[in-house]
């Protein structure tokens, strides 16, 4: 493979897989060893988070779109759908964000059982994975404004695997958190 | 300066075994409190593992698989840099515990509940597991780094089954700490979760689980220990062959079986739990996996004999520490199959003999096989030789002080005597088996001064070392010694795995694989 780059991604996010798949393995075996964790994970509301993790899927969507885009060198089409992309990432983002907050008034905390440790720290780090590649993907967009040339396939493509790879851990994250209690 | 960095942990984990067999010598010894000495113990495994082997061999990995394969620089040189210095930060923050009212007290794979904030109070842990995630992070960068370079930027003619030896199995160690690494660091941040944010992950009375610590430890630690395992092979798998004055006995094996090693080892965790009380089938399966491994080990084993085989053998102090490596990792080897047998773990876990075993594989294994590749690569690296006279003192008392101090620790972990304790009470032999042993401490710790003494005169000496002092063959020993900034102006042609010894013999060359 000749682009080192988009190696390194793919490298990378092969580790970070096992980083997740670790603590998917904490709640499921939470969820295995007590049964207050499913009953908890009733309070959660799948709906809600299920619009949010459809934000999330079409944000990779218009990312496919704008890489098409920017490998027929349609500068504008790429901008849009970058900037698409990014608004996306921030609705899912603040979808997340809004979930902990009512969480927080139900008393259900990082330090309240089982649940709460293993549901927050799970989602927390793929929000982290989320907020950086939203950093990223807003330096490519700025990049993009400016000298146009800096703004190579090249860099973009590590980029691209990175946020798939980001959208995947929360479609897993999403059947076993979500999904699995109603089950 | 991995190499340096490494150089300094192990000087200050040194000391620190010092003080711990200093304080085992005698029966009822009070030389320092339990507290002092459950730190030492911990910090003393820390080190040796995260702060000193891994840098060690990161290092040499990365100063020379671009040289083998023929590149100018590793792929990613920042993230490089970075990989040093995350390192280089954890282990900061792991010794400044000491100013910060403790060290980490729990042992270096610090079992819940006992490393939770309601068995150690003080912040040590907490340095652990911040100063284990950064050179832990530090870690994957090094592998990401390993890996792609030997996938973009070998020479354009080197085929991946040209590789030699050394960068075939840090190639496959990428891959190892790319997929065991992660697993530590979640485990990592679950814990300081629980110590910092009040969490319950391992926490049993308040639901959560100390066997699932456990199992993330050890599903990356056994790996961890092919991880500092497979490099030292490499080493050895590039020393033998030069000073037997014969290629590698059958290179497709000890290649291969290094790929089995890598698959197997992700399989054989439980075997460190054995004693937790998991069913006879769980038991059952991981006794056989854990056997298995042994397999391919042993193959590598008898490659190494067979290529000294009949081979004109040269007995340079790398040699030697090739040797030594052979003979105690494979007792290492044996002690650690033996381990496998379920019963007797339970009869033997938490004791000496687990001591024992521990120090013959990172010790006899994986030091001796840096040793040996600090002897043969030290031309190469600065131009100057070291004294091969200082070097042999080095070795034996080394490997002598070596065995004298761990071979009786088998005997008496068979004893009965349980490891982590602070003192002991004068139980039939152990008084004297300690005191041997503590002696035997005594034997490398002066080694280990010769050591330093060598390096420190072979540096003050003129530059004197040819480019291919020891007739080698891999791409390394065609550039000059110490390799300019820019690796290769120009690289010989390149159709076996042996480019220089067909390049000296024109008329015998190697069969062609490209």
């Amino acid at each position: 493979m000749k682009d080192k780059g988009k190696l390194l991604i793919l490298l990378l996010v092969g580790s970070e897989t096992f980083f997740f798949i670790s603590l998917i393995i904490a709640y499921v075996y939470y969820r295995n060893f007590t049964n207050t964790v499913d009953t908890v994970a009733h309070t959660l509301d799948a709906t809600r988070a299920g619009i949010f993790t459809l934000f999330l899927i079409a944000s990779s969507v218009t990312l496919i779109v704008a890489k098409n885009a920017l490998k027929k060198d349609n500068r504008k089409r790429f901008k849009i759908f970058l900037v698409l992309t990014v608004l996306l990432g921030v609705i899912f983002i603040s979808g997340q964000i809004g979930e902990y907050i009512g969480l927080y008034k139900k008393q259900i905390t990082l330090d309240s059982d089982v649940f709460g440790s293993s549901f927050f720290t799970l989602t927390g780090f793929h929000g982290l994975h989320v907020i950086l590649g939203l950093i990223a993907l807003t330096i490519i967009f700025l990049l993009s404004i400016g000298k146009m040339e800096r703004v190579g396939v090249a860099a973009f493509s590590g980029m691209d695997v990175y946020w798939h790879f980001v959208d995947v851990v929360w479609i897993f994250v999403f059947y076993f958190v979500y999904i699995m209690p109603l089950l | 300066m991995y190499l340096w960095l490494a150089l300094f942990f192990f000087i200050i984990g040194g000391l620190e075994a010092m003080v711990l067999r200093a304080q085992l010598a005698l029966p009822n010894n009070e030389l320092i409190s339990p507290e002092t000495y459950n730190q030492l113990f911990t910090m003393h495994g820390t080190t040796m593992i995260f702060l000193v082997l891994m840098p060690a061999l990161i290092g040499l990995g990365t100063y020379l698989i671009p040289l083998m394969i023929g590149a100018n620089e590793m792929a990613f040189p920042r993230l490089n840099a970075f990989s040093l210095w995350m390192t280089f930060m954890g282990g900061t923050l792991l010794y400044f515990s000491f100013f910060a009212g403790g060290g980490p007290d729990a042992g270096w794979f610090n079992y819940a509940p006992l490393s939770e904030n309601n068995y150690s109070s003080s912040h040590g842990v907490d340095y652990y597991l911040i100063g284990l995630i950064l050179t832990g992070i530090g870690s994957i960068g090094a592998a990401l780094n390993f890996v792609t370079t030997v996938l973009t930027l070998r020479a354009p003619d080197m085929k991946l089954n040209m590789l030699p030896l050394f960068v075939w199995m840090m190639f496959i160690n990428g891959f190892l700490i790319l997929a065991a690494f992660p697993l530590l660091n979640a485990g990592l941040f679950m814990m300081l979760i629980d110590r910092q944010f009040d969490a319950h992950f391992f926490i049993p009375s308040s639901g959560g689980s100390a066997i699932l610590w456990q199992h993330f430890f050890w599903a990356f630690g056994h790996p961890e220990v092919y991880i500092l395992a497979l490099p030292a092979f490499g080493i050895i798998s590039e020393v033998i062959p030069v000073f037997s004055r014969k290629p590698i006995f059958g290179y497709k094996f000890v290649a291969s079986s290094t790929v089995a090693i890598a698959l197997l080892a992700f399989g054989v965790w439980v075997h460190h739990m054995f004693a937790v009380g998991m069913s006879n089938t769980v038991n059952g399966f991981f006794a056989a996996s854990s056997m298995l491994i042994g397999i391919p080990t042993g193959i590598k084993v008898i490659n190494w004999i067979g290529t000294m085989y009949k081979g004109s053998i040269r007995m340079t102090v790398s040699m030697m520490f090739a040797l030594a490596f052979l003979i105690d990792f494979t007792i290492g080897g044996l002690s650690g199959a033996s381990f496998a047998i379920v019963p007797i773990d339970w009869q033997l876990t938490d004791t000496y003999y687990v001591v024992a075993h521990i120090h013959y594989v990172f010790l006899g294994g994986t030091a001796f096989g840096i040793f040996a590749g600090i002897f043969y690569w030290f031309p190469k690296i600065t131009g100057r030789h070291l004294s091969e006279k200082l070097g042999k003192w080095h070795l034996w008392l080394f490997v002598f002080g070596f065995n004298m101090t761990f071979l009786l620790q088998h005997m008496l972990g068979i004893l009965g005597m349980p490891r982590r304790i602070y003192t002991y009470p004068d139980l039939p032999y152990w008084k004297i088996l300690n005191l041997i042993s503590s002696i035997g401490a005594i034997f490398m710790f002066v080694a280990i001064g010769i050591f330093l003494y060598n390096i420190f005169i072979t540096l003050k000496k003129p530059r004197s070392a040819e480019d291919n002092p020891w007739e080698a063959w891999t791409l390394e020993w065609s550039t000059p010694s110490p390799p300019n900034l820019k690796n290769f102006e120009q690289l010989p042609p390149i159709h076996s795995r042996r480019p220089l010894w067909d390049l000296n013999n024109p008329d015998n060359p190697d069969k062609r694989l490209n």
